[in-house]
């Protein structure tokens, strides 16, 4: 586990250093990020939607019999953004995009198409995955940022129409407006940020570390699946502390 | 092409005292080699006797355990040997990245490298591609070709390269005769047109023979010979000869 860590470690340390190429490679960023988009967009609009919904549908009757009805939408609008949207949005993009990430390059190493760009002295960093990661440091923030929005009128789609609840859409989004502010969505954006970089390189590194055949490349792209979504929910604890230390 | 150019476009391998392992298992047992400048050097020998893991040594795929690989006296593994001198391999498989079409991956050297603006790639690939008899394929998928044409791709590939050092795993394998005749040709059509020095590795006595200027056999991970093919027929050794003469004769030949 150490160990792969260490190349886990080692192979961000290389596309950090290969960040200046990336203009080189800007055709190959759009592709990936195109792929990303359409491979993504819908899934993570539906599951938002419903996220929203639930929360609403948990919280809300609990909340308005109390008299709290008019802070479920500040409920909403908190754990959308600054949990359940970069949390939610990054293991749907582990499952959808990195193990696509793990595939496409395990299947290069191993009918030896890595090998071939290694004999062209073409560096597979710059190549494979100097593109998917910074295409995927773009496209989850952007990703998060929708799921919030969509998250938030799931939400508030509940609140309205649920008889247990039944608050008007000025009351959701005024209580939704007053709790959250600005730096909550920095808050969800930096964690989504950090979410991009785990898929990309863990995804990227279980492909290439790919040995054997189709077994192989089947145990790669589940590795980079789990993987992924462990190191997501440690990060996760432990990115929070650090933001609510800084107040962010 | 005169002399000069002729130099300019080969090296020479020099293989010192290659040692490799794999999880303990030794595959590689103390190789030993001197490749010249322009010639067709075949590394013959059965499944499983280490050529193949020697020749990805040879183009810095793989690490020695012990030993050294030199181009031109310098060692492969020296910083800016892979930018100094122009090699190329062609895979077993071809190798040919299957998100590209042939076109894209005949051309990827020079788009990649940026040695060329799009218009004269282009012109490159296809000039390459009408070498290799591949005229018009550009746009086609790597999917949709033989066994056979892949590897012509795979050599168009290495063609843009302008390569001084070629490397050929197993060309013919998995080829019905007359392919392997034909990329047989390529081989020496290469080596003709570009003088660069190329190593082959294979099993397929026919084409090792058709080949090579001078050929190596490697058994059980050791250089157990090296001369001429003329040399390497007369080879005494007992383990040669049954690979040289073994065949398919278990029936008695019936009569017309």
């Amino acid at each position: 586990m150490f160990q792969n860590i260490g190349e886990m470690l080692i192979l961000f340390w290389r596309t950090l250093r290969a960040l200046p190429a990336t203009l080189r490679q800007r055709r190959k960023v759009a592709e990936q990020l195109f792929e990303i988009g359409n491979a993504s967009l819908l899934m993570a609009c539906i599951l938002s939607l419903f996220i929203g919904g639930v929360i609403t549908l948990e919280s809300g009757p609990v909340l308005a019999e109390r008299g709290l009805s008019s802070t479920i939408g500040a409920l909403v609008g908190l754990s959308m953004c600054k949990e359940l949207a970069p949390v939610m949005m990054a293991v749907l993009i582990a499952g959808r995009i990195g193990s696509a990430m793990a595939a496409e390059i395990g299947s290069m190493r191993v009918y030896q198409e890595i090998d071939a760009l290694s004999t062209m002295n073409i560096n597979p960093i710059h190549y494979l995955v100097l593109p998917r990661v910074v295409a995927i440091s773009f496209a989850l923030p952007v990703l998060v940022i929708f799921s919030m929005l969509v998250g938030w009128w799931g939400g508030a789609l509940v609140a309205v129409t649920y008889q247990k609840i039944h608050i008007t859409w000025q009351a959701f989004f005024s209580s939704l407006k007053e709790f959250v502010e600005v730096h909550d969505l920095v808050h969800g954006f930096i964690k989504s940020y950090a979410f991009a970089l785990v898929i990309g390189v863990v995804s990227c590194h279980q492909g290439l570390q790919t040995i054997g055949g189709p077994r192989g490349i089947g145990r790669s792209v589940t590795k980079a699946v789990v993987n992924s979504i462990v190191l997501i929910l440690i990060l996760d604890y432990f990115l929070t502390r650090v933001l609510v230390y800084f107040e962010i | 092409m005169n002399a000069a150019d002729a130099n300019s476009r080969s090296v020479s391998v020099q293989v010192r005292g290659l040692r490799k392992s794999f999880d303990g298992q030794p595959v590689l047992f103390g190789i030993d080699l001197d490749i010249q400048p322009g010639e067709i050097f075949v590394i013959m020998g059965p499944s499983g006797s280490g050529k193949s893991v020697l020749l990805k040594h040879i183009i810095g795929l793989e690490s020695p355990d012990e030993g050294t690989i030199l181009i031109e006296g310098q060692p492969i593994d020296s910083p800016g040997v892979m930018d100094k001198f122009r090699m190329a391999m062609v895979f077993q498989s071809g190798a040919l990245l299957n998100s590209l079409t042939v076109g894209e991956n005949v051309g990827l050297y020079l788009t990649e490298h940026r040695l060329k603006p799009p218009a004269e790639i282009a012109r490159v690939v296809a000039e390459k591609l009408e070498l290799v008899g591949l005229k018009g394929l550009e746009e086609r998928n790597p999917s949709e070709l033989s066994g056979g044409m892949k590897k012509r791709v795979a050599i168009a590939r290495a063609l843009v390269i302008e390569p001084q050092l070629v490397l050929y795993d197993e060309p013919t394998s998995e080829l019905d005769p007359l392919s392997a005749v034909t990329i047989g040709e390529e081989i020496l059509n290469l080596n003709q047109r570009t003088h660069a020095t190329s190593i082959v590795v294979t099993h397929d006595r026919d084409l090792a023979f058709g080949v090579a200027d001078r050929m190596a056999i490697i058994l059980e991970g050791r250089i157990v010979f090296v001369g001429t093919p003329d040399e390497t027929r007369r080879a005494p050794d007992p383990a040669i000869q049954k690979f040289l003469t073994s065949d398919f004769s278990f029936k008695p030949k019936s009569k017309l």
